[in-house]
């Protein structure tokens, strides 16, 4: 650990410089015995915030010339100012958001587009639809009563099926939970889904938590948690042991723009940072935490500012479109796992449903933004364009696939809904790694309970 | 936050000296001049420590961290480790419990024995939620597809003389109340080794809180060996008839003293060493009740909603009839922990001897 502390630290100097230069009045202004700094700032002004350690060599050696410019401190060399200016607390440009196409679909950054060939596309592309029929249809059977709970992924669908496709499966995923397109491009069946959804004896999570709450130790995604941000510390901790075993692999965790207001996102990031650890930090910003928008969530310019606070090499790419999403991971893959360092990605987007089906959002955001965002800016409809117009994708395709698509989901319901619900027994195992006595008393206990007032119980969990 | 005392681990003057229970009740003394092979007269930092190395050298899947663990830890258990297993497999955390508990989580999911050091038990709490929301149902909420068995959190708990409100507390109860997790305190220099490779090796999260007044307050033959010692299984330390006395930790060496001074009333004490808390060893505890008919407990944390009423309920459920006076609680106020105030504060060896005497006339 703590190999490329230093070129960070210089890369570091030169970024805050350049902010300096910018203002003409600091130049003109300057206090005592400037110039010596300002040509040297001069001289790296090119530099970009990840210099080549040669330059950043060159530049200590100068300031090593002039004891007086220099404080020499734990951690790295500070240059001194005489200058009384603060750190601006937004720069004056807010992140650039990389994309590759536009809201049309076509393509505006030619050179990535050769990343996705017609096999991954047409597979990308019929998981995104996949994804939103699910959404709908698993929608519906909370309104009706036949699942206790769901939350949709709508809009948000080229976040979860592009970045999923970018990784390898040997990439672990920690979920929040608004990812289900990512175990189903690793190939979750939507039985599967449909059975955790039901809570039936065939849920890998034994019917123990709410639907939604995903998980597959086959697939390497990490069981799903209501709690938000706890699993950004743990793909830490994963991430480093997959360095230690020098796997050709990362972590991956996502999170809500409400998420980074947690500790455990700042304790993350800090610890990823100081660990090199292979992670990439994937942030939905959606503009929503359940009712409070960002701007009520943070005043910084949203996440991706943050990645170079904590020396974390960081991103923000256009989380509606499908191949901006792909291309970002997929070099963020590459850098995690080939330099051990930390990505954050951060995903503009938009929640275009309401939060879960306990939330109606017309009551705290306009319906216009809404429709806004599921019409013009729908990252399905915008990919699906540039797929049609290579030729990959026909009408005859489309309602071919909405209908078988349909058709299993409704079939896996309803064998979901048909299915046992696990065993009584199931309530009091995997509490510790053996049931201890004080579980085995309770659950005789219980058990005589039930024999005794059965009507209290419901009937369709085999005792 | 755990700066404050960054040299309590060196200082001596701990106020009043506590001897601490050995397994046997030949007292230290008589230990000292009849060393037996394989083993050293051992204090309890260097036996975590002795625990420590044994773990990290037979399991490379092993990891120690946390805040200063590097140059050996403020209580210096983590000794030697840097050099003997390198900075990859011993290393210093930033400072953040929630990261802490956090990054031990995923690493131990991983199939790693994640040894975590909190500095101190009273900083625990901002790792509260990943202990209780993640690592205790991290098995039961996947089915058993994932867990993070492999987790240790070690922390110092407890009294130390001059620790104030944040150097000082008891947390214990709060943990015991979350299913999923293991919650270990060993008594003394051999039981800490024995327990701590226990906790490091068992397929479940364990948090396991050592005595801080103990580090360095005395030693103990402690084999050489790699041995460990079972979990859930509470451990007679002394027999008695009249009265039955369960603590743990640290206290269980103020027990021991208030036993020795009530046999000169002719009151007959049986002692014993919970060691888990949870799970804890109902049966044990229930066994000797039976025998006695009476039941004290002390633990230092406030008495109110206190492991001890755990234990007093579970033993009235279970020996109601049996009972010939109620259960005695002599545990810590429910006040904060207070600097000046401590020697009042806490249950001391008279408070324990005029309640054995109370309980047995009764």
């Amino acid at each position: 650990m703590g190999s490329s502390k230093n070129l960070k630290r210089s890369s570091w100097i030169s970024s805050s410089l350049l902010l300096d230069l910018r203002n003409p009045s600091l130049i003109h202004g300057v206090g005592r015995n400037p110039p010596a700094v300002l040509e040297n700032l001069k001289t790296h002004s090119a530099d970009c915030r990840f210099a080549s350690t040669k330059a950043g060599d060159e530049r200590d050696l100068r300031f090593d010339n002039d004891e007086n410019q220099v404080l020499d401190f734990p951690g790295g060399r500070v240059m001194f100012t005489y200058q009384l200016k603060f750190i601006s607390e937004s720069p004056e440009k807010r992140a650039d958001c990389f994309r590759v196409l536009d809201d049309n679909g076509q393509p505006i950054a030619g050179n990535y587009i050769e990343q996705v060939n017609e096999e991954v596309a047409v597979k990308m592309y019929g998981n995104m639809v996949t994804l939103q029929i699910m959404d709908t249809i698993f929608y519906e059977a909370q309104r009706q009563g036949r699942i206790s709970f769901y939350l949709t992924s709508i809009g948000e669908e080229a976040i979860n099926i592009a970045s999923a496709a970018a990784l390898t499966i040997d990439d672990l995923i920690f979920p929040q939970y608004r990812e289900p397109g990512v175990l189903l491009w690793r190939g979750f069946s939507l039985q599967e889904f449909a059975n955790q959804c039901f809570s039936n004896k065939a849920d890998h999570g034994k019917g123990r938590q709410m639907p939604i709450h995903y998980g597959s130790n086959k697939l390497n995604y990490f069981t799903i948690s209501s709690p938000i941000a706890t699993q950004i510390p743990q793909a830490v901790g994963a991430a480093y042991s997959l360095k230690m075993d020098q796997k050709k692999a990362c972590a991956v965790t996502y999170f809500g723009d409400g998420g980074t207001s947690e500790g455990d996102f700042h304790a993350a990031l800090n610890f990823a940072a100081v660990m090199e650890a292979p992670v990439i930090f994937f942030c939905r910003n959606n503009g929503w935490a359940i009712s409070t928008p960002t701007s009520e969530q943070f005043r910084s310019d949203g996440l991706v500012v943050r990645g170079p606070a904590y020396g974390i090499r960081s991103i923000r790419v256009d989380g509606n479109d499908a191949l901006a999403v792909y291309c970002a991971v997929r070099a963020a893959r590459e850098m995690a796992i080939n330099e051990h360092r930390p990505i954050l990605v951060e995903a503009l987007t938009y929640r275009a449903g309401h939060h879960s089906t306990s939330d109606d959002s017309t009551k705290y955001r306009p319906v216009d933004e809404i429709e806004h965002w599921k019409t013009m800016r729908d990252p399905v409809s915008r990919f699906r364009k540039w797929v049609e117009g290579n030729g990959w994708w026909s009408e005859a395709d489309e309602s071919e696939l909405r209908s078988n698509v349909r058709k299993k989901i409704l079939d896996a319901i309803q064998a979901a809904e048909k299915a046992e619900k696990p065993p009584l027994a199931d309530l009091f195992t995997d509490v510790y790694s053996d049931i201890p006595s004080n579980l085995r008393e309770q659950e005789r206990s219980l058990r005589e309970t039930v024999q005794k007032h059965p009507q209290d119980y419901p009937p369709d969990v085999p005792v | 936050m755990a700066r404050a005392l960054k040299s309590f681990g060196n200082r001596r003057a701990l106020g009043s000296v506590r001897e601490f229970c050995t397994s046997s009740s030949s007292p230290v003394q008589e230990q000292r001049q009849h060393p037996t092979d394989g083993k050293k007269l051992t204090n309890l930092f260097s036996a975590i420590n002795q625990a420590l190395h044994i773990a990290l050298e037979t399991d490379p899947r092993a990891y120690v961290f946390g805040e200063d663990v590097g140059f050996g830890g403020v209580f210096r258990c983590t000794t030697g480790l840097v050099d003997r297993f390198g900075k990859h497999r011993v290393f210093n955390t930033p400072l953040c419990e929630q990261g802490i508990v956090g990054f031990g989580i995923g690493l131990a999911a991983m199939g790693n024995r994640a040894i975590a050091e909190i500095q101190f038990a009273d900083y625990i709490f901002p790792a509260f939620d990943q202990v209780v929301n993640e690592a205790a149902k991290f098995r039961y909420r996947s089915g058993n597809q994932f867990n993070c068995g492999g987790l240790t959190i070690r922390s110092p708990y407890g009294a130390v003389g001059h620790g104030g409100h944040y150097h000082s507390q008891s947390p214990e109860a709060f943990f015991c109340h979350v299913p999923g997790i293991k919650v270990v305190i060993p008594r003394s220099p051999q039981q800490a080794k024995g327990l701590l490779l226990a906790c490091i090796r068992d397929p479940n999260p364990v948090i396991f809180f050592e005595p801080k007044w103990l580090y360095r307050l005395g030693v103990e033959e402690v084999p050489e060996h790699d041995y460990m010692l079972p979990l859930s299984q509470a451990e007679v330390l002394r027999q008695g008839r009249d009265i039955t006395l369960v603590g743990w930790g640290t206290q269980l060496s103020v027990m021991e003293q208030a036993c020795n001074d009530a046999a000169k009333e002719g009151i007959s004490c049986e002692l014993i060493d919970l060691r888990t808390l949870v799970p804890w060893d109902k049966e044990t505890v229930e066994s000797s009740v039976r025998k006695t008919g009476r039941l004290l407990v002390s633990h230092e944390a406030p008495v109110t909603g206190g492991f001890g009423a755990e234990i007093s309920a579970s033993i009235v459920e279970r020996c109601f009839l049996r009972l010939e006076a109620p259960v005695a609680r002599i545990c810590g106020l429910d006040t904060p922990f207070p600097l000046v105030f401590e020697p009042f504060y806490m249950p001391t060896k008279n408070k324990i001897l005029d309640a054995i005497k109370a309980t047995v006339k009764y």
